[in-house]
């Protein structure tokens, strides 16, 4: 047992750039032993991915390793050629990528991509190949594998085909299978399951696993072992139950205090302290400069009653043979003045859809929407649609796609103030200049463009922008799934102060439970188009009603394990 | 998979009536044919009685309609110039052009994909630094010029190829073709190298760059990770991706091939419909010129059909409507 499968001792990679060398990974050890699942955790930039492309020679140019050794069953093979290397790879050391929609070749059936890399690695024939290949597949979980290995990866769901995936690292009985992020491209539910199959075949074969991932809810669920990485350097080391239940670095200790538990309600998420990475959010300034609208008479500043959407799923010239798909089915509920709405569902669901027709980016199928008490649906003039859009302000999901690349910051915060015609002159730049304070990033950051901000930087930009037109709703569909649990944890706070300081309304569209719990005062539950449940946030984890919901939370990870240092002040 | 192709026909089938429309445009708009048929004794009898021959006394759609029935039917009318039905001239005419295009598409895609992926594949070597350099020179200096300095290379200097015509035909029943004999063969060198060369490093500038965005998809790298060989990576996984967006470029490239054979066909006096139409432009020629028109929408229209159906074969994605996760 104790033979290690992979011996990492003092590895550092290197990128040399033009201007200075970029050290990616500094002096990191790791060890996995047969039938063991290692973690490696840490946030974007700290390492991870790069440390499994150097075990598996895949560093991209210049990329190179500097320093260390890499072994494998205590052979050396780090400084193999690269025909020594493709003898490695596949063959003793598999890899699984992050995306399961983008790690499978579109243009060939799941077969023959199965049976090709069956045929290279154990030199059986094509039908002995396709044999195994129909095994594999059902072993992966795969129902009716002997039909669908005919069919091309678009023709699987995400899961199935990071089950595919997993089947195409098993081809060659490898010894080690590093997984890079294998699923957080996945819904919960889905999540579960991988890992699960995971888990069974660490267990079952005795492989071991180099799980990399962001996700300290996958680490605490799945791992045997975990290291942290922060900024390319190994900062703690041990068995899961230990990093996770009696951090001793100061950074482990942060990264845990910022990620989000479903069981514990928290006031404010503690800042990364670690790092000197504390950002101001002048919430006080903000809230005095701020026109407050009149509250609304009946306390219910939205309301949405029998919402429906379809969409045109295969066209025809004759109208009956039309097939439409209904992505919102009669979907009903109301928000209340100040209050924060949450959705949650699954991909699919159609959270996001709901939150496109209330911001009026698409048209409805059915249904009605209210907006302090007015009928947003029966509007008729293009002006009345305009003062409706100024109060309602949207964030979205991918901080990198919601900016215009060639739009300066401060053109990107004032073009809503311009369009809406609410400043003119040198009180527009005041405006955004203000906002950019507010926000933390200092009014001299509008001057420069989105690519020089950081994802989370790029998210407080969307937030001062949303903010410019002084909304009374606000609209944050997956505001934080793309963002690190640290810098999700500063825009979460920033969010919470919003709507206290402010009185901001506010709809949050997320997947992340543990994220919905922190945040909303009431939650809707969707499943394929329908409204499941609504209650209060506190009941609906207490004592849910439906069984789908009852299921949702039951896939949530537990994080039980996860120390409470440092939060201890803001469990409500 | 049937509705699209169906669609995409009748899609055509517009095209081309318009083409007719503009084509039998030109023959109400550049000049009265009267004038040119009949001498300068006419009487209003004669131009009456020609014009009712001619059908010419007929309102526009109804000649039109006859335009396109007799155009269907492979009557072009008369060339004004020789005297002679078009379509007997074209036919005549066009096995020479359609094998000058055959060989310098089949140049410009062969050699074009080939210098592509090897650019690609090796990014930073020194050859294919020198050949991306080296393409631009095809990109940018001008057909005429190209061959001229070809037939100043090659024949007046060097003396190896001939600097015009066709060589020697065999005769196939209507078709005659020049790829049989050696100075046939010799003779289409020249022509088909200028015609295609712009094509060629456009492929391969194309194909290049195609190529190193498909090198970095996560399915390439996951085939790395698997071990498979580099050629099987370089050729099964990551050509063949990116062929698709390739194929419609080069679809349409292959139908400026027969259409810009006009100056080739200049430049080397070869005998094709390229050459018919200079002369015919030449002669205010309108039949031959309207048939030439018909003829080069013709061969457009029909190529991006092939070029559409070409997908569903390479394509997989297509061929199942919706099915897909979305």
């Amino acid at each position: 047992m104790t033979e290690k499968l992979l011996d990492i001792e003092g590895l550092s990679v290197h990128f040399p750039t033009r201007r200075k060398l970029f050290v990616a990974v500094n002096k990191a050890n790791l060890t996995v032993e047969p039938g063991e699942i290692h973690g490696l955790v840490g946030e974007s930039g700290a390492g991870k991915s790069t440390i499994g492309a150097a075990v598996m020679g895949l560093l991209e140019r210049p990329g190179h390793i500097a320093e260390g050794t890499v072994s494998f069953k205590g052979e050396h093979i780090n400084g193999r050629d690269a025909d020594g290397m493709r003898a490695l790879r596949g063959a003793k050391i598999s890899m699984i990528f992050q995306d399961p929609l983008t790690s499978l070749n579109p243009l060939l059936t799941v077969g023959q991509q199965l049976v090709e890399t069956i045929q290279f690695h154990l030199n059986l024939s094509e039908a002995d190949s396709k044999k195994r290949a129909i095994e594999l597949l059902d072993r992966v979980g795969i129902p009716m594998p002997d039909e669908r290995i005919n069919q091309y990866p678009h023709q699987f769901s995400g899961g199935m085909r990071q089950r595919v995936v997993i089947a195409l690292a098993l081809c060659s009985e490898p010894d080690v299978i590093i997984a890079d992020e294998p699923t957080t491209a996945l819904d919960v539910s889905i999540q579960a399951q991988i890992l699960e199959l995971i888990k069974e075949l660490a267990r079952e074969r005795q492989t071991g696993v180099v799980l990399i991932t962001h996700d300290m809810g996958v680490i605490a669920d799945t791992t045997d072992k975990v290291t942290v990485m922060y900024q390319g350097e190994v900062v703690e080391s041990g068995t899961t139950q230990q990093v996770l239940g009696a951090p001793a670095h100061e950074y482990t200790k942060s990264l845990i205090a910022a990620v989000p538990r479903p069981t514990l309600k928290v006031h404010r998420f503690p800042q990364l302290s670690y790092g000197g990475r504390q950002i101001e959010f002048h919430i006080d300034d903000l809230a005095r400069n701020w026109d407050r609208p009149e509250p609304t008479k009946s306390g219910t500043l939205l309301k949405v009653d029998g919402l429906t959407k379809t969409f045109l799923q295969s066209g025809s010239i004759i109208p009956s043979r039309r097939k439409y798909f209904t992505a919102v089915d009669k979907v009903s509920f109301d928000i209340r003045e100040g209050e924060v709405f949450g959705i949650v569902g699954e991909s699919g669901s159609g959270k996001s859809t709901v939150a496109r027709m209330i911001a009026t980016l698409y048209q409805t199928n059915g249904g009605k929407i209210f907006f302090d008490d007015e009928e947003i649906t029966q509007l008729k003039t293009a002006k009345d649609l305009e003062t409706y859009r100024r109060q309602i302000q949207m964030i979205f999901q991918d901080p990198f796609s919601s900016l215009n690349p060639r739009m300066r910051v401060d053109e990107i915060i004032a073009e809503p103030v311009k369009h809406h015609k609410l400043l003119e002159g040198a009180a527009i730049q005041h405006r955004v200049d203000e906002l950019l304070e507010r926000v933390g990033l200092g009014s001299e950051a509008g001057r420069k463009y989105p690519h020089e901000f950081s994802g989370g930087q790029r998210q407080r930009i969307s937030i001062a922008r949303a903010l410019a037109t002084q909304p009374r709703f606000l609209i944050c569909d997956e505001p934080t799934s793309a963002l690190d649990v640290s810098i999700q944890a500063q825009i979460l706070n920033i969010l919470k102060d919003l709507q206290e300081h402010l009185g901001l309304t506010m709809l949050f569209i997320s997947h992340d439970l543990p994220v919905v719990r922190q945040m909303c005062d009431r939650v809707g539950v969707m499943r394929q188009g329908q409204m499941v449940e609504v209650a209060e946030t506190e009941a609906l984890f207490a004592a849910p009603k439906e069984t789908y919901t009852r299921e949702l939370l039951s896939l949530m990870p537990k994080l039980e394990g996860l120390s409470t240092e440092g939060l201890e002040d803001e469990i409500i | 998979m049937l509705t699209y192709v169906l669609k995409r026909v009748l899609q055509s089938a517009l095209v081309l009536l318009v083409v007719g429309l503009v084509a039998f445009s030109m023959f109400q708009f550049v000049g009265d044919p009267i004038d040119n048929m009949l001498g300068q004794e006419r009487t209003d009898a004669d131009i009456a009685r020609l014009r009712a021959e001619l059908g010419l006394d007929q309102p526009f759609p109804v000649q039109y309609y006859k335009f396109l029935e007799n155009a269907v039917q492979g009557d072009f009318g008369v060339s004004y110039r020789q005297g002679r039905p078009v379509a007997e001239i074209l036919v005549e005419r066009a096995p020479a052009t359609l094998e000058l295009a055959a060989v310098s598409g089949f140049l410009a895609i062969s050699i074009g994909i080939g210098l592509g992926v090897f650019t690609a594949i090796r990014k930073d070597g020194f050859l294919a630094n020198a050949i991306m350099s080296i393409s631009l020179i095809g990109v940018s200096l001008p057909t005429f010029l190209i061959g001229i300095l070809l037939i100043y290379l090659f024949s007046v200097e060097l003396g190896w190829l001939p600097a015009f015509g066709r060589g020697d035909v065999v005769k196939f029943g209507w078709w005659s073709t020049g790829l049989l004999t050696s100075t046939g063969l010799k003779a289409i060198i020249l022509p088909a190298i200028t015609l295609g060369l712009y094509q060629m490093t456009l492929i391969m500038r194309l194909v290049r760059s195609e190529m190193l965005e498909v090198l970095r998809q996560d399915y390439v790298r996951f085939a790395r990770a698997r071990g498979l060989k580099d050629r099987t990576v370089n050729f099964r996984h990551a050509l063949k991706n990116t062929l698709v967006p390739v194929i419609t470029v080069t679809g349409l490239q292959l139908g400026s091939i027969i259409a810009f054979a006009i100056i080739t066909e200049t430049v080397f006096q070869w005998p094709g419909v390229g050459l018919l139409f200079i002369n015919a432009v030449q002669f205010v020629d309108i039949p031959v010129m309207a048939a030439y028109l018909m003829l080069i929408s013709v061969m457009f229209v029909g190529i991006n059909l092939i070029v559409d159906l070409l997908y569903f074969a390479i394509d997989p994605r297509l061929r199942t409507d919706g099915k897909g996760a979305h």
